[in-house]
């Protein structure tokens, strides 16, 4: 089981080129959106053609511009969970179920195997209603029950949570998460939001502007982001231009402050990031004075953003995230920073 | 008295409908899927039947298929002739509802949501799968609305008709000739109750498109 990509498209002015290669789990396509997430999915199913380049999956090759190899989407044994989920309207959860399976099946062995999958995703009941009348937990199940039962290679999954309402949406990343590790499928999976990207994937990859950065673990690629566009897309709200100033000294020209950092600096260094939630009032480390500017309230967090004195005046403002229960009574007059929490960015 | 125009009227507008159909659900199929430019060029010649006076649209099919001209007169050796039979009703009724059957359906075929036909295909499903069993269904009311409408033009086709067929009782006469005839001679109640013939056909046919709407459906939709 496993995918291999490296294609490149060009759209007028956008081009595409992605490099990947996704094993067993859950591998994950992180970006904003247009940033050709939805169009990499749809080249690895067969629905949009890249201008070059080869893709692989178990062994068979499904495109190869070399070899004019282009399978048709029928015979690439893709799972594609569409956005919308994509149920056909004028047909009900069981007959859309029994569209996903192939005209060889026996009649009685088509009936067990959809009693057996409405019963993995917990459909029971809702067999003859029409999409219309699902909700849409019960429609994203019908549509991957209908991907299912087609018995795919891979399953790909474009924003799966994206439809649904917020608070039904953690629930269900878990449970998605859940059954997808029970059923041991390759599985690939883009999205936009951070905190989805990190609950469900174990690889992680990012893309920005049509091309797909390094894949990597996702916890390193959280912890350690290289670029600035893995840090912007993971979340990191403070980004500024960096100079290196020794090995383990960088200078940040727009805050008017110099950071020591944990790991030694390469050349080339670009910018540095710092994750709002890891400032701390308590520590000397990379400590300098603040002025607070503003702040915003959250449910169970306070935002504060604030400036350094020397800030160079055109620059963004900083924040600083702190849970409730630990904001200080008043407000501290430093800042600082753990070495190790200072992110050199080098592209 | 003579039934002849309800039948005549009856199996022009079934037979006019039928034909726009088959080439009316194509043409809007292929002309949606067309980029912009060449479907605007295509949409002007297809669709200038609606807007010319149907007399003008008879005058040209009498200048494609009279009796003199080229394709008339090839047509004649085969014994086939548009001019004065009640056949050429159907040419004439085809015509001049087709636009609405193809602007309908194209409209339709637009507002397809083309994510459930790369549904279909990566779920292993033949195009032609696709088309039948998802495209049509779910265009089915947009679909639906262009027979009914093409139907009915066809049912009240007079110009083109008169043109091209003209007025032979028990031979071309429709219910729209007859009642312009009847009333020409004076003969005020007849043509009224043809009129009211023509009422109730009209009538029945929008009950019968209501009533076709699946209730399913319609609680779907809702």
């Amino acid at each position: 089981m496993s995918l291999l990509v490296d294609i490149e498209k060009k759209l007028g002015d956008f081009s595409l080129k992605v490099d990947l290669e996704a094993d067993k789990g859950i591998t994950g396509i992180l970006g904003a959106s247009g940033c050709g997430k939805s169009l990499t999915l749809k080249c690895i199913a067969g629905i949009e053609k890249p201008d070059k380049g080869r893709i692989v999956l178990d062994g068979q090759v499904l495109f190869d511009s070399e070899l004019h190899i282009d399978l048709p989407p029928q015979k690439r044994n893709v799972g594609y969970l569409f956005q919308s989920y994509a149920l056909f309207p004028h047909m009900t959860v069981r007959q859309n179920i029994l569209c996903g399976m192939g005209k060889d099946k026996s009649k009685t062995s088509k009936k067990e195997a959809l009693a057996r999958v409405v019963r993995l995703l917990s459909l029971e009941g809702t067999e003859q209603l029409y999409p219309g009348q699902l909700s849409g937990g019960q429609a994203q199940r019908t549509a991957l029950a209908r991907i299912l039962v087609s018995g795919p290679k891979i399953l790909m999954l474009d924003e799966p949570f994206s439809a649904l309402d917020t608070h039904l949406r953690e629930r269900l990343q878990i449970e998605m998460k859940s059954l997808l590790s029970d059923l041991d499928e390759t599985v690939l999976m883009v999205t936009h939001s951070r905190d989805e990207a990190y609950h469900m994937c174990s690889r992680l990859a990012v893309m920005d502007a049509g091309r797909l950065q390094d894949c990597r673990e996702t916890k390193n690629l959280f912890g350690d982001p290289v670029s600035i566009c893995a840090a912007r897309l993971t979340g990191c709200k403070n980004i500024a231009p960096a100079v290196k100033k020794g090995d383990y000294l960088v200078e940040i020209p727009d805050w008017g402050i110099c950071l020591t950092t944990a790991s030694p600096v390469k050349d080339g260094l670009k910018a540095v990031g710092i994750r709002a939630h890891y400032f701390n009032a308590k520590t000397d480390h990379n400590s300098f004075p603040v002025l607070f500017t503003a702040d915003m309230e959250e449910p169970f967090e306070w935002v504060l953003e604030f400036r350094y004195p020397d800030q160079a005046p055109d620059t963004p403002s900083l924040w600083w995230r702190i849970p409730k229960d630990r904001v200080p009574g008043q407000r501290p007059k430093t800042l600082g920073i753990a070495p190790a929490n200072v992110l050199l960015l080098y592209e | 008295m003579d039934w002849y125009p309800l039948l005549n009227s009856l199996r022009i507008a079934a037979l006019a409908c039928a034909l726009t159909f088959c080439l009316g659900i194509p043409a809007a199929y292929y002309a949606s899927r067309l980029p912009r430019v060449v479907k605007g060029a295509l949409d002007v010649v297809l669709t200038l039947p609606m807007v010319l006076p149907p007399t003008v649209v008879g005058y040209f099919l009498l200048l494609i298929f009279g009796a003199r001209r080229p394709l008339g007169m090839f047509l004649t050796q085969y014994g086939i002739r548009f001019v004065m039979t009640w056949y050429g009703g159907v040419l004439a009724a085809a015509t001049v509802s087709f636009p609405l059957m193809y602007r309908t359906a194209r409209g339709a075929f637009e507002a397809f949501h083309e994510d459930l036909a790369y549904a279909g295909q990566t779920l292993g499903r033949s195009n032609t799968w696709i088309f039948w069993r998802v495209r049509m269904p779910a265009c089915r009311s947009g679909i639906l609305a262009g027979v009914v409408l093409s139907f009915a033009r066809a049912l009240g086709e007079y110009g083109a008709t008169s043109m091209l067929i003209g007025y032979t009782p028990g031979k071309t006469a429709t219910i729209a000739t007859t009642v312009y005839q009847l009333w020409r001679t004076d003969n005020e109640a007849e043509a009224f109750f043809w009129v009211m013939i023509n009422l109730i056909i009209s009538a029945v046919v929008l009950i019968l498109v209501n009533l076709l709407e699946n209730p399913s459906q319609k609680e779907v939709r809702e």
